[in-house]
């Protein structure tokens, strides 16, 4: 397991800098650090929208939403989504939003 | 990196057939991280399971998918390996290459990771073994830029599709295998890159009945070329087979008694038993034939395909996980597959298909499952298919029907009281 610092705190992560421990050590200078590595400019409400909505479904369902549903409830088209998160929205705003790595045949 | 003592792996190098093992050894002259390559399989034999972690998610920006990371559980005694990961390369369609372009991208593999390769991964992708994360972005730079190459698909998305070799070098070929493939691959770029799915979906294209591609075992849509006129006989080269001037099955497999006997190696085992000879004329009733390909596999310079030529589509095809393997199971028996038209009938068969699954399918459900859980009939409604009795084997043996509503007079709507008013309690 590595750590990763970033303004004054440090974070545990894995290989793939996921949070080894999700949302619990999850705070904005985490986001920050994110948006810097995964290609993101500059931080914006759409960002926020679709890490409150990863965040909010992750703590009643225990997974992450299908691609549909995150589309469906944010209203961005995939083609956005990608935009706002060049990795996608598994290494992007999984990462991010501090829910666990996905896994299986990927 | 040093070498490790691998008496396990050396065993390998004996025989005839190519070792992996002696390769990995010389390709790791060049590099050196190869050697780790041995070494950890060598303590994955000993210790009989894999020193891999589990999954890894890594990529390139822009793309969901394309490259499988994967890490070592040993890095400290491998460092060549610690990072490990794998790039899928969407290979031309048949895998047909010019050394040129091998030799460039083996150049630039040699640059940026292990030098070593799988030719080819089963869904097709040229695939590129072992490498660390920083050197993805520059690897995807290159290949795209001065390879003009791409990667191919991973995660729940439309994966590489493949074909079988078509037109290119088989008489048999029913449709432009390679045209359909690489129409469909340029087509669903999008889909290929960016996971949006249930889960994976696949296509293969394969020219005819023998499948040389396993599309019916291994997409979820598959097309298997086909023709629904009659097969075409050339009389005087049967009778050449009759005499022994042709030999049968190409003199692939030797003819099972001392003479090509047609009764017994073509008649006899024509499943409908739609052929006969009248003196040493051949006939065949093709209102019967169900395109087998067997008397065309055997006598390949006397029978060929009809002319009204096109493709069967078959759906659903998956490995045992979750609920059992599945083969393709028919849902279109005959399109044209027509590169003028840009494959027209197969795309609106395509969209449907995702249309409905994109929005039914539960997370991690193949489209064969899918179907199994709503049902045939449900499924081909939906892709406004009218049901035929080629679309089962056998109908079915229980009586639990379904009706829908509008299909019954009355409807569901009904009163106990009124039924008790001519059925008292």
């Amino acid at each position: 397991m590595a750590t990763v610092e970033h303004k004054g705190k440090t974070f545990n992560v894995d290989e793939d800098g996921f949070l080894t421990k999700g949302m619990e050590e999850w705070s904005e200078e985490w986001v920050d650090y994110v948006k810097s590595i995964e290609g993101i400019e500059e931080l914006t409400d759409e960002h926020r929208k679709i890490i409150d909505i990863l965040q909010d479904y992750f703590k009643k369902n225990g997974i992450a939403p299908m691609v549909r549903i995150l589309s469906k409830t944010t209203g961005f088209p995939l083609k956005r989504i990608y935009e706002l998160f060049p990795s996608g929205p598994g290494k992007g705003a999984c990462k991010m939003a501090g829910l666990p790595k996905p896994t299986g045949c990927v | 990196m040093p070498k490790h003592d691998t008496p396990l792996m050396d065993e390998l190098e004996k025989g005839p057939w190519p070792s992996f093992v002696s390769d990995l050894k010389r390709q790791a002259e060049k590099s050196p991280q190869c050697w780790d390559i041995v070494g950890q399989m060598e303590l994955s034999y000993k210790d009989r399971m894999t020193h891999w972690k589990h999954g890894g998610i890594v990529g390139v920006f822009g793309y969901g998918g394309g490259i499988v990371g994967r890490y070592s559980d040993v890095p400290d005694k491998f460092p060549g390996v610690a990072h490990f990961h794998t790039v899928r390369l969407n290979q031309p369609s048949s895998k047909f290459y010019r050394t040129d372009l091998l030799r460039k991208l083996c150049d630039l593999w040699e640059k940026r990771g292990s030098g070593m390769t799988n030719l080819h991964g089963s869904t097709g992708d040229l695939i590129l073994l072992g490498t660390k994360t920083e050197e993805l972005e520059p690897l995807f730079y290159e290949l795209t830029h001065d390879l003009e190459w791409d990667l191919g698909g991973s995660g729940s998305n439309l994966r590489t599709p493949a074909c079988c070799i078509g037109k290119a070098r088989c008489e048999w070929a029913c449709y432009d295998t390679q045209a359909a493939c690489y129409a469909m691959t340029m087509k669903y770029q999008d889909e290929i890159h960016r996971p949006a799915f249930p889960y994976k979906f696949k296509f293969k294209f394969s020219g005819c009945a023998n499948d040389c591609v396993a599309a019916l075992a291994r997409s979820d849509l598959s097309a298997i070329g086909t023709w629904r006129d009659n097969i075409r006989i050339d009389q005087a080269e049967v009778k050449n087979y009759l005499s022994g001037a042709n030999k049968a099955n190409g003199g692939g497999t030797p003819a099972k008694g001392d003479k090509f006997d047609i009764q017994k190696e073509v008649i006899d085992l024509c499943p409908t038993g739609c052929m006969w000879m009248e003196g040493d004329t051949l006939k065949i009733d093709d209102a019967e034939c169900t395109r087998c390909m067997h008397c065309l596999n055997v006598m390949p310079k006397a029978l060929r395909p009809g002319l009204d030529q096109g493709a069967s589509l078959l759906m659903g095809a998956k490995a045992p996980i979750l609920d059992g393997a599945q083969l393709g199971t028919l849902i279109v028996p005959f399109i044209k597959m027509d590169p003028e038209n840009e494959f027209e009938e197969l795309v609106d068969v395509i969209e449907k298909c995702w249309d409905y699954w994109m929005e039914n399918g539960k997370n991690r459900e193949r489209l064969g499952e899918t179907i199994q859980r709503v049902g045939l009939p449900t499924f081909l409604r939906v892709m406004e298919i009218e049901p035929i009795p080629q679309h089962v084997r056998e109908p079915r043996s229980n009586p639990y029907v379904f009706w829908r509503e509008e299909e019954v007079e009355g409807g569901w709507q009904r009163d106990i009281k009124e039924f008790r008013k001519k059925h008292a309690q």
